[in-house]
């Protein structure tokens, strides 16, 4: 055997435990961190609420005494705010959100439920499907640096950054609904999947064009480092290349955009579910708020902290079981 | 299968919580009233077969039909519907629109939790009588959701859930199949309804649209059957490329600019608001800004209503030149006995409609008054609340949509006693004039239209335009009529027979 090859696990038997309970500690620490993160953005989210001016029940039309004091009463509204808080979070560790104020036959839970279900559906499709073309066209692009592929690509890509989602998603229904009749022009019937492609479609386009421009970024200044060189040196190219020195780096910089992207789709989805009328959580964002729907603010706002800090948890731990110098 | 454009996710399909024209839009093809409307909007029977009015127009006798039925087969009976009544009072229930029902003797105490004098009673299983404390358009307030019968026994088992599919039990032509929020909700035909021979369309799809833009592309790629709004655009262009599938129509909705005469400068001076009205040039405004038809507004009740001429401003019949001399002649007065610069403000809710009308009636006071005009828009719950704060409000936008065909529906927003009073004003004349209508049946119209008259004259509003309906109605689609509360129960509807045949 190699010495030089051995020594790892000579070190092995000692350096594993180690590791692991430094793993341990760091998880519970980013688990406690997390924590914190969320009952703080619960107290802000239920001080900043319930400072707005206007109230749910605010509408053109007048409640009796009676029945504003009914329905205080049934949202619990009539106690103080502490204690309203305190019981929210107690209803919360169990799952339990509360009902909607804006759309009293649902509980949050059911509504989110539903919503996030169609949303990380579409912003699933539309990431995977950015990220498997986009990526390769990038490395494409960067490999055929200032050539006319690569003109052609970023060209392409600039486009799509451009352009904002609601030109896009109303130009795709034009085109492929009203004129061409092949897709339905909006609309969500829980298993049709031909209403998911356009939507599909109008997220994907902007994040692929993204996703394009950075991995051709990434791929131009990995093939420009030194180690790159030395490899070319020793005579190794083309796709060993590739597979070798390229592919771990550039996944990094993928992995990086990724977690952030997977947010920013699921949170910034409200333009696109409102063009084809999808019932998504998007929406909710937006409307909730504007409606004092206060249960269901609190819901999508704990639900997206959770999402935020899970996304990155995972993409930290994918991060370090690629790259060594992260763990 | 119908698919109808319905705007807005519905919010409840309780009849007696919900407030919101998309959710009664539903309600109406689920369930039926003592009374119903049919596609004109005329009250035609509903449960009640027949019914008997007194002398007086205070007591009412309704016959309901002997095969009634809810949509699981059970049979309705007077004595749900009176507890269904019941429900909808109760202040635990906090239904927004209970309060149009406190024409109904013991309603108001009803209201405020005593239910022992409600003058709902159901005499055998078929016959209930209803005695008013005052008279009112009972017949037209009993078509309406809040008189409905929600079905207690489900809602005692299920809780807010019972407006669920699978568990809401209704009565009207239609009954819940699915409903997925913000995506649409299915109705199939009720096999127990009294009149399922005559219901044409098996199946309704209400489709949410939200934005009327993607409302309008949905309808040209063949997925909606009829649309709940059209977006702004140039009425002669939308003729052109719709031709007879545009439905415009006048609408029993008044848009105004309130002024709060609690305001220190608005207050003081009826000059200066009677011309700042004079000085707002409708023609333009309904012409170029509004745009789809619209008519300009003299009086706050829209024309239309029957047996009701409505009261209009002088100014009606002047030409706009002759307005704006007198509005001239009515701010020199002003300034003669004002020494600060005249500065008002007008305050909007956020939306793009809103901010053109406003930004061209302030060019329309500075160019014709002289005077500094501030625009701010507010986000709607607090521009609800500040409106009716009446603290810091100077002009504000106002409008309203009539719950039933009556001059009372708009009347009431001005009714010092109510909360709703967002001008602030308080009128002795005024009271009477409403409190005499509620004395005599016969006079009611006459004596309403000169309580209009009278808050027309004090100038705490300023009438603008009245509404219209719009839709575009696929031409394969009949029975679709226009009415002036834009009301389409889909049991009125039928498509001619080739395109029954398609899937």
């Amino acid at each position: 055997m190699n010495p030089v090859d051995a020594r790892p696990d000579l070190f092995d038997d000692q350096a594993r435990p180690a590791t692991g309970r430094r793993f341990a500690t760091r998880l519970l620490l980013r688990v406690s961190e997390a924590l914190i993160s969320l009952l703080l953005l619960a107290a802000l989210c239920f001080g900043l609420l319930r400072s707005a001016p206007g109230g749910p029940f605010d509408t053109e039309r007048a409640l009796s005494p009676e029945q504003q004091s009914a329905l205080e009463q049934r949202y619990h509204l009539d106690r103080p705010l502490p204690s309203q808080f305190a019981q929210y979070l107690g209803n919360a560790v169990q799952g339990d959100l509360g009902d909607s104020f804006q759309y009293p036959d649902y509980s949050v839970r059911a509504l989110l439920g539903s919503g996030f279900a169609v949303t990380f559906w579409l912003g699933g499709w539309a990431l995977l499907l950015a990220t498997l073309i986009g990526t390769p066209l990038g490395v494409c692009s960067a490999l055929r640096h200032r050539g006319p592929v690569d003109g052609l690509i970023s060209a392409g890509a600039i486009i799509g950054i451009a352009l904002p989602k609601f030109v896009i998603a109303p130009l795709l229904i034009l085109v492929f609904a009203v004129s061409l009749g092949w897709l339905p022009a909006g609309g969500w019937d829980a298993g049709d999947w031909r209403m998911s492609v356009l939507p599909i479609a109008a997220l994907c386009l902007p994040n692929l064009a993204a996703i394009t421009r950075l991995s051709r970024h990434a791929a131009l200044e990995i093939l420009a480092s030194d180690y790159i060189r030395a490899a070319r040196a020793r005579g190794i190219e083309g796709w060993a290349l590739l597979r070798r020195h390229l592919l771990k780096p550039l996944l990094l910089a993928v992995l990086a955009w990724l977690g952030p992207a997977m947010i920013a789709v699921i949170t910034g989805s409200t333009v696109v579910e409102q063009i084809f009328g999808i019932p998504g959580v998007g929406r909710y964002f937006v409307q909730g708020a504007l409606n004092r729907d206060y249960t269901l603010v609190m819901g999508v706002a704990l639900c997206a902290g959770v999402l935020i800090i899970v996304t990155n948890l995972l993409v930290d731990a994918a991060r370090a079981a690629i790259d060594p110098r992260l763990r | 299968m119908l698919r109808r454009g319905n705007g807005p996710e519905p919010a409840s399909l309780d009849a007696h919580r919900a407030q919101d024209i998309a959710s009664h839009s539903v309600l109406r093809d689920l369930y039926e009233g003592l009374v119903s409307e049919d596609a004109e909007g005329r009250i035609v029977a509903g449960m009640a077969e027949r019914w008997e009015i007194s002398a007086d127009g205070l007591h009412y006798r309704f016959l309901l039909r002997p095969d009634l039925r809810w949509s699981n087969g059970a049979p309705l009976r007077a004595e749900a519907i009176v507890a269904s009544f019941a429900r909808a009072l109760n202040p635990q229930t906090a239904a927004p629109l209970a309060n149009l029902l406190t024409p109904i003797r013991g309603a108001r105490a009803s209201m405020a939790g005593d239910a022992s004098q409600l003058g709902i009673r159901a005499i055998d299983d078929h016959e209930i009588h209803i005695e008013l404390e005052r008279p009112a358009p009972l017949l037209k307030l009993l078509a309406l959701p809040i008189a409905m019968p929600v079905n207690l026994a489900a809602l005692a088992q299920y809780g807010s859930a019972h407006t669920q599919p699978g568990k809401l039990i209704s009565n009207g032509a239609y009954r819940l199949q699915s409903w997925q929020p913000h995506a649409g909700i299915v109705l199939e035909r009720n096999p127990n309804f009294h009149a399922r021979a005559s219901v044409q369309i098996e199946h309704v799809r209400f489709v949410v649209t939200e934005d009327a833009s993607s409302e309008l592309r949905r309808f040209q790629a063949g997925d909606l059957d009829f649309t709940e709004t059209v977006p702004p655009a140039r009425l002669d262009r939308l003729r052109e490329r719709f031709g007879s599938q545009l439905r415009i129509s006048p609408y029993l909705g008044s848009f105004f600019l309130g002024l709060n005469v609690q305001d220190p400068l608005l207050g003081s001076s009826p000059e200066l608001r009677r011309a700042l009205s004079l000085a707002i040039d409708r023609d333009i405004l309904t012409r170029y800004i509004t745009a789809l038809g619209e008519q300009p507004a003299y009086g706050l009740v829209p024309s239309g209503i029957e047996g009701y001429a409505g009261a209009r401003m002088p100014e009606s019949g002047w030409t706009q030149a002759e307005r704006l001399a007198e509005a001239r002649r009515l701010i020199d007065e002003v300034r003669s006995r004002r020494a600060e610069p005249i500065e008002v403000e007008i305050r909007y809710n956020t939306s793009t409609a809103h901010r053109r009308l406003s930004l061209a009636v302030a060019a329309m006071w500075r160019q014709a008054l002289g005077i500094t005009v501030r625009l701010r828009n507010e986000e709607w719950k607090s521009f609800v609340q500040t409106r009716r704060d009446r603290r810091i409000t100077q002009v504000f936008r106002g409008g309203w949509i009539a719950d039933i065909a009556d001059p009372l529906s708009f009347l009431a927003l001005f009714d010092g006693a109510q909360a709703l009073n967002w001008s602030g004003w308080m009128d002795p004349e005024f009271q009477s004039l409403l409190d005499r209508a509620e004395q005599d049946a016969d006079a009611r119209l006459a004596t309403l239209q000169l309580a209009e008259q009278r808050l027309l004259d004090a100038h705490v509003l300023i009438p603008v335009y009245f509404y219209t309906s719009r839709h575009l109605v696929h031409e394969d689609l009949e029975g679709f009529e226009a009415n002036l509360l834009d009301r389409h129960p889909s049991r009125w509807m039928r498509f001619r027979a080739h395109k029954q045949a398609t899937p």
